[in-house]
């Protein structure tokens, strides 16, 4: 009898999204209480891809930790490599040498280009729409195999070195690029005639999901999903590092806040990131790629170090304790997906189920590097 | 015996012949064709072209086990594929496809049972695909399934009305409910057939478009897949099923497009007879190849379609229903009706 | 109301630019490879699993065991071991284990190798059900090397 009485005053159920699911591309579970076809309750569930990267960075030595960055974001590993690179840099002081500095930050933005396209395949398949994930699949193929001939893999790249780069680049590589960058250009248009202008996609994006500055705040969300609620925070502007400074680039901002807006964000930045590539190509310096000197023995100062990169998805930071040994005392890695999912639970209340779908989506989560 | 009754068994074969055979090769039509669309090859191994794939994947299908999970409600649990792949059966023996149009038999009309009120029918069967949503994701015992029956059954409610709305105005234009005679009303090039104003149909275009929107959305195919929204729903009402539960399913909504390209045919597009007047050579004779012809046309833009579009929600599949397509369907019934039968009554 | 037309007509106008992109596309080949029938050609700076260099001179592998790239390894899959054997400078290698199931391909052991004695290998067609068949004696296999 009581628990009928409850039934009816509170006529919910709860429903698993994940961990297995074909929508979270990945081993993330949202425990969804459900109101019909609305959300009332929509609670992430973590750790079953934790791997405790932060607990192997206190366990291994500096260099031996570099291949872990990789792993934590595989969609934009490279971003990852560039913020450890360049936090232990900043430790032991090391000076990189221009060339170098400009193929890293070519390969990064290459990088988040190949991280945005799968992003808009992946989202758009999130909505039911198949063909245009195979499409940038294709366009995303040819940026893996042009990574693929400088780094030797497709996928966890381990490019970055202390003080510079595992190897150089050459000319083949860099026409590869502009050749690149010019199909991309003209295929732009086509996913804008083909998925951005689509009535149906545009219903079920405008207005939904709205996030305002204020709650990105509160939880901390960086990256695209910041900038889709109308806040220019980008790490490469704000806190310079690597040649950003001298590149010519801007940095998208939409101030409606809802899914359109973070959809909008990414593909611009596409075409930003192609910008930047562009200069990179024509800047390119001649040189050395690897500092001169770079101490065998990575033992740091003692100290508390701290250093952040715009990653694809947001604000990727470290801060690693040095008591002086060899390895860190103590690793932090702040994965932007991390805070970009911590506010899925506020802000899909009242949703309907599609709507946090398509919401979950435009946030752009990559599950291993919520688990890290 | 009866010349009458071989003639209707051989029928019965053939048309569930025709309906398996459609379904099996659609799934390859659309396999093939998404593949292209996507520019991959597409099933490739299974014979030239894959082209025996659907019949390794039916063995496969047919030698599964089936699984009844725990809990289940098991009576309708197995009701419910029938129901999904029967009144497809049945319709098709309506369905008439036209004279042969050449040789010694020209005018044998191809047709296993015409009925006068054969429209009436197949509407009727039509509305029971929705029954078989139902059944089988209430019987599950699966809350994905659920929530998809539940979709299934507000969107079937919802399109069924502008559907037979815009089927009202036909049969008024045409006089009848007979296929045949709907199409005969059309003969005489494509400007007659009932997707133009000329015969009386007065936004004839809006309703044609109209009526295909709605055998998209009655058929669930995409964009208005909702019971199978993957993304949402895993596998929607047939997430419990396997072996054949699950391919008839499967067969039933492949079927039912086929079914619905040839109601689309014959309502709009002036069934089996030419595009060209009678007086054209070979091209302007009627002949069911003309009626397979547009069928097949139709079910490719039906493949194109679901290889193009995201999905809708569902509360913006309602609001079209609601909004745009029952408003349209209305004023069209209503001009049409005017247009037909009150000017003439005024003596105008 | 006029909205409302127009949001129909410009709705319309978007479907039929999307179909008309993937009719398009239907048309053009194919991009894909049938893989087992056809397959690429590695780039010379693919990651395969390491392998010893062969000295086209010598026939042999140019290792001192000197154990840099043991040390160096991150996850601990190389196992090696030189002896000192008589009338010969310095050690000679008689063991090199590659575990290839833990290996992240950093190339770090490679970039630890003074004489440049390992290398990337092209292989990448690299499948099992037995995870002892990527155990690779890297010795046996510089021998086996043409």
């Amino acid at each position: 009898m009581g628990s009928q009485a409850l039934s009816q005053n509170n006529e919910t159920f709860e429903i698993n999204l994940g961990p297995q699911h074909p929508a979270t591309h990945g081993v993330l579970r949202v425990k969804l209480t459900m109101d019909g076809e609305y959300i009332v309750d929509a609670e992430p569930v973590l750790g079953y891809i934790h791997r405790m990267h932060e607990l192997m960075g206190e366990n291994r030595t500096w260099a031996k930790y570099l291949p872990n960055m990789g792993r934590i974001d595989y969609l934009s590993a490279l971003s990852y490599n560039l913020g450890y690179v360049q936090l232990v840099e900043k430790m032991m002081g090391i000076e990189v040498p221009e060339r170098a500095e400009y193929i890293r930050v070519l390969t990064t933005e290459m990088n988040r280009i190949s991280s945005h396209l799968l992003w808009f395949g992946a989202f758009v398949l999130d909505l039911g729409g198949f063909t245009p994930l195979l499409y940038a699949f294709d366009d995303r193929e040819h940026i893996l195999d042009l990574l693929e001939s400088v780094t030797g893999s497709r996928l966890t790249y381990c490019y970055y070195r202390f003080g510079g780069l595992y190897n150089d680049v050459d000319d083949d590589f860099l026409t590869g690029c502009t050749q690149f960058l010019k199909r991309l250009r003209s295929r732009m248009p086509m996913y804008h005639k083909l998925v951005t202008g689509n009535v149906i996609l545009r219903q079920r994006l405008v207005g939904v999901g709205p996030l305002s500055a204020e709650m990105c705040r509160k939880y901390g969300a960086t990256g695209p999903v910041l900038r889709g609620s109308g806040v220019n925070y980008d790490v490469r502007k704000n806190e310079p590092y690597s040649i950003y400074p001298e590149l010519d680039f801007d940095v998208p901002v939409y101030s409606d806040g809802d899914s359109m807006a973070r959809y909008m964000v990414r593909m611009d930045e596409i075409e930003q990131s192609m910008r930047i590539v562009e200069q990179c190509i024509a800047k390119m310096p001649q040189g050395e790629i690897k500092a001169p000197k770079v101490p065998k023995l990575i033992k740091p100062a003692i100290g508390d170090y701290y250093h952040a990169v715009e990653a694809a998805r947001g604000t990727f930071a470290i801060r690693a304790v040095s008591d002086g040994k060899n390895q860190a005392y103590r690793m932090k890695l702040r994965a932007p997906t991390f805070c970009n999912l911590s506010l899925y639970q506020e802000a899909s209340k009242g949703m309907l189920l599609a709507d946090a779908l398509a919401f979950m989506g435009s946030l752009d989560l990559v599950i291993p590097e919520i688990d890290r | 015996m009866d010349l009458n009754l071989v003639h209707m068994v051989l029928f019965l074969v053939g048309i569930i012949a025709f309906a398996a055979g459609n379904a099996a090769y659609l799934v390859w039509v659309e396999r093939k064709g998404a593949a292209r669309i996507q520019r991959r090859t597409g099933p490739c191994e299974v014979g030239p072209a894959g082209l025996i794939q659907p019949l390794a994947d039916g063995a496969k299908l047919m030698s599964k086990q089936i699984v009844f999970p725990d809990g289940i409600d098991k009576p309708l649990f197995m009701l419910a594929p029938m129901f999904a792949m029967i009144p497809a059966v049945m319709i098709f023996v309506t369905i008439p496809f036209g004279p042969v149009g050449f040789g010694p038999f020209a005018d044998f009309m191809i047709v296993a049972r015409e009925m006068n009120i054969g429209l009436l029918m197949i509407l009727a069967f039509a509305s029971v695909n929705v029954m078989a949503l139902l059944l089988g994701g209430w019987s599950s015992k699966n809350k994905y399934a659920v929530i998809s029956a539940i979709r299934g059954v507000s969107q079937g409610i919802a399109f069924e009305i502008p559907l037979v709305i815009t089927a009202i105005t036909i049969v008024m234009i045409s006089g009848s409910m007979q296929l045949s005679t709907i199409v005969e009303a059309q003969a005489g090039g494509f400007w007659n057939w009932n997707w133009m104003p000329l015969q009386g149909n007065l936004f004839g275009p809006v309703s044609f478009i109209v009526f295909f929107i709605c055998f998209l959305a009655e058929t669930n195919r995409a964009p208005f897949d909702l019971g199978e929204a993957e993304s949402e729903l895993i596998a929607g009402f047939h997430t419990e099923y396997s072996s054949m539960g699950f391919g008839l399913f499967f067969m039933g909504e492949y079927a039912n497009i086929v079914i619905g390209a040839s109601l689309t045919t014959i309502l709009f597009l002036g069934g089996w007879t030419s595009p060209f007047p009678e007086f054209v050579p070979v091209l302007g004779a009627s002949s069911f190849l003309w009626f397979l012809l547009k069928i097949y046309l139709l079910i490719w833009t039906v493949v194109l379609i679901r290889w193009t579009y995201p999905r809708v929600t569902l509360w913006s599949l309602l609001n079209l229903a609601w909004k745009i397509l029952i408003p349209f369907a209305l004023i069209n019934l209503l001009g049409s009706a005017v247009l037909i039968k009150i000017l003439p009554m005024l003596g105008l | 109301m006029a909205g409302y037309f127009n949001s129909i007509l410009t709705g319309t106008k978007s479907l039929v630019t999307g179909l008309l992109i993937t009719q398009a596309e239907f048309f053009k080949k194919p991009v894909t490879l049938q893989y087992p029938h056809e397959s690429l050609e590695m780039t010379p700076r693919y990651r395969g699993h390491i392998q010893l260099v062969k000295n086209p001179e010598t026939g042999t592998h140019q290792c001192i065991s000197c154990g840099m790239c043991q040390k160096g390894c991150p996850s601990g899959c190389i196992t090696l071991k030189g002896v000192k054997q008589e009338g010969v400078k310095g050690k000679v290698l008689v063991q090199y284990d590659l575990d290839f199931t833990t290996c992240s391909l950093c190339g770090q052991c490679i970039e630890n190798c003074k004489p440049g004695a390992i290398e990337f290998s092209l292989e990448y067609n690299l499948a099992s059900t037995n995870k002892e068949d990527f155990h690779y004696d890297l010795l046996e296999r510089v021998k086996e090397q043409k």
